[in-house]
């Protein structure tokens, strides 16, 4: 899916570039932020039709502008114009820019800000997000997350309404809202980024586009606020994450785990560029979880071959993550690098400590680490149970093949 | 996450219900779907013909050989389903409880998630 990505065309590119920055401007002239985000959709759909065909116009954005202004009026005035929109659309003319109209970054922020309304589910902000601030179609935005478009137009249609119904203003939260609503922001982004690095069920492993989407998206908000270090701690995270794409999985789709992967086909300029990062956000007064997430990826891609991975650093690192967010998914990742530090028994004796949590009872991710610890111990029969019980507890099919397969292997 | 909560109904219970009985069924399961329309979780939903009306199909020999159903000795059948796309199991299960069945002595209603799909339906 990532050749596919890199063969999109020019004009798309643009498009999502331009399409927060022209809602924007609409919603700053007109209020009514719900029928400015249809009228938008309406005009990048008009433009990914359009554009092709005739060309990009000379001021794409000011097209943009006028044609989604010419369309939220006719909105206004009919109730019908939406139902008529495509046969509309097909005959629009390039227009005249308009003059009030300014950039904005800003305006981009704060949609982001809004699309992740804290009313919202995690669904509906992630998909307000991808057609109001990515200019993604709702189509596409179907497609990404494998359901009917129906279903998607509904949950976005769902999700303004809840926005319109809390009354939010068009601006940005200030003081220590504004600190936990990014707070939002980046989580809706690192799920995103997530869908698209490892789908939440089903065959397909990755879906690079919204992994692209979701750095893209990280971009915007960290050239805003470069100095916010859990920002750029998670551009640096989704940066080391993604480097790893192509050796994640083998030709047939089969799962490959981080000490097995071929470290050569990492992309280096991601990792390099993430490195960096890294470095920033540490010197960053308050470290958060994004940073030491992000420290903890750039320790993997600074070992050439797995065996010289600094587990130390590893594991000090999910100490201190333990610490300031504790969770029991990061113990479990601690008793994985204590293990690599003072042996499987070490590693072992700390998932025991999670087994009264009812957030990890039976989940599949207790069972293969627990199972693949007791490979290392030497009880082959141990593991081989808990490999074929973790196989049947997980959603993901690339993870139950694989599952099955070290199960298989102990049998051999 | 997708899930599809299954109906197994039964066809003694279903037939002992009163006319009233029957058409709060009908209503409930009308709700439940524009509910879940208007919320962007519904993807899909199907409902079965009779179970007597079930054909097994069976090959040997390279032989196709068909019997009348249903396969399974059992008193409730699969009777339908809806497919829905939700934030997390526990909204799923919230769901399922608001499905008239769930509410009926006799009949079943069960929530397992996809893990497979392919032929999205374009809706």
């Amino acid at each position: 899916m990532s050749e596919s990505a890199d063969r999109r065309p020019e004009f798309e590119d643009l498009l999502r570039e331009l399409a927060p920055q022209v809602l924007g401007a609409l919603v700053r002239r007109h209020g009514q932020f719900e029928s400015c985000e249809d009228a938008v959709q309406e005009a990048v759909l008009a433009a990914s039709v359009q554009w092709p065909a005739e060309g990009v116009p000379d001021n794409p954005r000011g097209w943009l502008v006028a044609v989604a202004s010419r369309r939220l009026i006719d909105q206004m005035r009919s109730d019908h114009a939406r139902r008529e929109r495509e046969s509309a659309l097909a005959t629009e003319q390039a227009a005249e820019p308009a003059p009030e109209d300014v950039p904005g970054g800003d305006d981009t922020l704060v949609l982001l800000f809004l699309c992740c309304h804290p009313t919202l589910t995690a669904a509906s902000q992630t998909a307000l997000t991808l057609r109001a601030v990515g200019g993604l179609t709702t189509a596409e935005i179907a497609r990404a997350f494998l359901v009917p478009e129906a279903t998607m137009a509904a949950r976005i249609s769902r999700a303004k309404q809840k926005i319109k119904a809390a009354g939010s203003a068009f601006a940005m939260p200030e003081g220590a809202e504004r600190d936990e609503r990014l707070r939002v922001v980046l989580h809706v982004l690192y799920l995103i980024f997530n869908e698209g690095y490892i789908a939440s069920s089903g065959g397909e492993l990755s879906r690079a586009d919204l992994a692209r989407e979701a750095i893209r998206l990280v971009r915007i908000v960290h050239a805003q606020l470069p100095g916010d270090g859990e920002v750029t701690g998670l551009l640096a995270l989704m940066l080391l994450t993604h480097a790893r794409r192509d050796a994640r999985t083998t030709a047939s789709g089969d799962l490959v785990p981080l000490d097995e992967q071929d470290r050569s086909a990492w992309d280096r300029d991601m990792i390099d560029e993430g490195n960096a990062l890294v470095k920033t956000s540490l010197a960053d007064t308050t470290l958060g979880p994004y940073q030491l997430q992000a420290a903890i990826a750039a320790t993997h891609a600074g070992a050439t071959r797995a065996a010289d991975t600094n587990w130390k650093q590893v594991y000090a690192l999910y100490l201190v993550l333990e610490r300031i967010a504790p969770n029991p998914m990061v113990t479990l990742n601690r008793a994985i690098a204590l293990a690599e530090v003072e042996g499987p028994e070490a590693g072992l004796g700390l998932l025991a400590t999670l087994d009264g949590d009812e957030r990890m009872a039976g989940h599949h991710r207790l069972l293969s680490v627990r199972a693949h610890l007791l490979e290392k111990t030497g009880d082959t029969s141990g593991a081989y149970e808990l490999y074929r019980r973790a196989a049947k507890a997980t959603a993901s099919l690339a993870e139950q093949r694989y599952l099955e397969r070290r199960a298989s292997r102990l049998k051999e | 996450m997708q899930f599809l909560i299954s109906m197994h109904i039964n066809p003694a219970v279903l037939d002992a219900l009163t006319d009233e009985e029957k058409q709060a069924i009908g209503e409930g399961h009308g709700k439940f779907m524009a509910d879940c329309k208007a919320s962007g979780e519904f993807i899909l939903t199907q409902a079965l013909t009779d179970p007597s009306q079930a054909a097994v199909v069976s090959v040997r020999n390279g032989q196709p050989v068909v019997t009348d159903g249903p396969f399974l000795e059992a008193k409730e059948f699969l009777g339908g389903y809806y497919l829905v796309d939700v934030e997390n199991r526990e909204r799923a299960l919230e769901l399922a409880a608001q499905i008239p069945d769930a509410a009926i002595e006799g009949l079943a209603v069960e929530v397992r998630q996809v893990m497979f799909s392919d032929g999205q339906l374009e809706a």
